[in-house]
């Protein structure tokens, strides 16, 4: 009997799991099946599963119809310059704030910690017209610059080194190494992980970037991806589903990879604050 | 004697030389200080105090961003965003579409990590796939689920018809759009939720379940008088962390609704948007930016004050 009762739930379970996985797995699939289909499959009730035909031509149509190559360049060239700004002022920050002297070290690091409670959600507007009056509206620093200063990847960093063993620092210092070298060859190769972690946080965040952009640019040219994909949307409407569907594949591959990757690096660094906090 | 005293200031000497070679070791170490703190600070002053502080500005003058002298105006902005109907409205949506997103990030992220702390084949597989809408794109999360709205050729109208449900034209509709939101957002954030709470299952000692299973106790009791008060600090973080990022969601809004139809999903962050970017109104939006700020504010501080009070849980 309670075997019985213990195999039906464990059926439940795996129905619940199914059903779990289903919910999330089959919208990722209808956007892959999408993009593969032409207009008389997408525009059918009931809907087709497996395109018969797949329209592999969606995929450079998509690619012509808006300047998506344009649109890669600006992304990485955001993202990369955007990242390492983020994680060198991340670093040096942390071991300023860990391993130098300075009075009222304490209150400046709370000054940086205030500044986790205004997102840059919240300054659209003023950092918009800063940016506008150094003349710097459609160009890569405006919008890299206002994204580059780090507060919580800060102090991730910096709770981490107050982990790291006095000792080594100690050996350093002994050998003779200035606190750049201390950095460089001693307290990055031990903090791998978390810097790894950091990174990516931020190359995820910088890559999917929308309001910002959005605001700071106006020419089609210095769109980013995300940005680049809602204006092929408007511009094509809700009739070329393929079209856009291919379009958003070239927005989320490149993220999908690397989460495919580093996932532990990446679930590890965005509930850390729950954990550490 | 003399000997001595000259011996006596060589000392001096020599002390007063090496406590200034440390104090020039010390004065080295506050340089390099500031030298390494300093574009991290420059560039958080810069576009993260200063534009607060020109905001609380801008917030008490009438401006179109184009004219080259600001109207001061003194409390006009707050007093007509608050004396009118449309900004309460545009509150009254945010806290729906928040309320709602915290609501199922707490009850449906956690059903969904007990559900994958238990051990069954494939549950590595269903929690990646669970959390990796997380790291897409909102603008193309949001185009998915446009075309999964699409109420003729879109997903939802398969799974509703079965049940003798037609599917409503969810986006074009201004009772339907903001639970179109809604189901589209938990869908891309509930992965956060889920794998946090798993953090905080896993963290449970298994020795209270033992005894409490010794004293009789049945699977609801132990989920009721364990699970539950050992996760609330948990819950609370999922509540605060999803209150935060819900109150700026806007890439799914720009793509999906554009704030409408008629304003029904018109939330906080995108009211500041039009009204600074196609309204021009620039003292409206620093003034609803500030009351932004505010409730943001409200909201850390109430979870730093708790998270103060929470210290004995651990």
């Amino acid at each position: 009997m309670t075997a019985v009762r213990a195999h039906g739930g464990k059926v439940v379970r795996y129905a619940l799991l199914i059903l779990v996985a289903l919910v999330f797995v089959v919208p990722l699939y209808w956007l892959f099946s999408a993009s593969l289909k032409d207009l008389r499959e997408i525009y059918t009730f009931p809907p087709v599963w497996v395109p018969t035909d797949p329209k592999f031509s969606n995929y450079s149509e998509a690619w012509n119809t808006a300047p998506f190559g344009r649109f890669y360049l600006n992304t990485i060239i955001a993202t990369f310059f955007g990242v390492l700004l983020e994680v060198v002022n991340a670093l040096l920050t942390a071991y300023a704030l860990v391993f130098l002297r300075f009075p009222g070290k304490n209150i400046i690091f709370i000054v940086m910690l205030a500044a986790l409670m205004i997102p840059i959600h919240v300054t659209i507007l003023p950092n918009y017209l800063t940016i506008a009056s150094l003349g710097w509206v459609n160009t890569y620093q405006g919008i890299i610059l206002p994204g580059a200063s780090v507060a919580f990847g800060a102090f991730l960093l910096r709770q981490h080194f107050l982990t790291l063993p006095g000792e080594i620092l100690e050996a350093a210092r002994l050998d003779g190494a200035t606190h750049l070298q201390t950095l460089w060859y001693v307290i990055l190769p031990i903090s791998k992980p978390m810097i790894v972690t950091v990174t990516l946080i931020s190359v995820v965040t910088k890559w999917n970037d929308f309001l910002w952009p959005l605001i700071v640019t106006n020419s089609t040219g210095m769109r980013t991806l995300p940005i680049g994909l809602s204006y092929l949307f408007n511009q094509e409407g809700a009739s070329q589903w393929g079209l856009i569907m291919a379009a958003t594949i070239f927005v989320i591959l490149p993220v999908l990879l690397l989460f495919l990757r580093w996932q532990k690096h990446i679930v590890s660094g965005l509930t850390s604050g729950a954990t550490k906090g | 004697m003399l000997v001595a005293s000259i011996a006596c200031v060589h000392v001096e000497k020599r002390k007063q030389s090496i406590g200034s070679a440390k104090k020039r070791r010390v004065e080295r170490q506050h340089l390099l200080f500031l030298a390494l703190i300093a574009p991290n600070f420059l560039l958080l002053g810069a576009f993260t105090y200063w534009p607060m502080i020109y905001q609380g500005y801008l917030s008490l003058t009438r401006w179109n961003m184009l004219a080259p002298q600001k109207t001061f105006v003194g409390f006009d902005n707050y007093t007509n965003l608050f004396s009118g109907s449309e900004f309460w409205g545009v509150l009254f949506k945010t806290f729906y579409f928040m309320g709602a997103v915290v609501l199922g990030s707490v009850v449906l992220g956690l059903a969904i990590a007990i559900l994958l702390n238990q051990r069954l084949r494939g549950r590595n597989f269903v929690r990646s796939v669970v959390f990796a809408p997380v790291i897409l794109s909102g603008a193309a999360v949001g185009l998915v689920w446009a075309y999964i709205f699409d109420p003729n050729y879109g997903l939802m109208r398969t799974f509703l018809e079965p049940f003798g449900v037609s599917s409503p034209d969810w986006l074009g509709s201004t009772q339907y759009a903001m639970p179109a939101l809604i189901i589209v957002y938990l869908w891309k954030s509930l992965g956060l939720s889920v794998v946090i709470y798993l953090a905080g299952l896993q963290n449970i000692s298994k020795d209270l379940y033992e005894a409490a299973r010794i004293d009789g106790a049945n699977k609801w009791v132990l989920f009721r008088h364990i699970t539950l008060p050992q996760l609330s600090p948990v819950t609370f973080f999922v509540v605060l962390t999803t209150f935060i990022n819900s109150f700026q969601a806007f890439d799914i809004i720009a793509v999906m609704t554009g704030g409408g139809p008629v304003n029904a999903t018109t939330t906080l962050i995108w009211y500041i948007y039009q009204e600074a970017f196609i309204a021009f109104r620039a003292g409206t939006a620093a003034a609803a930016a500030i009351v932004m700020f505010l409730l943001l504010l409200v909201i850390t501080v109430f979870q730093v004050r708790y998270a103060q009070r929470g210290v004995h849980y651990k």
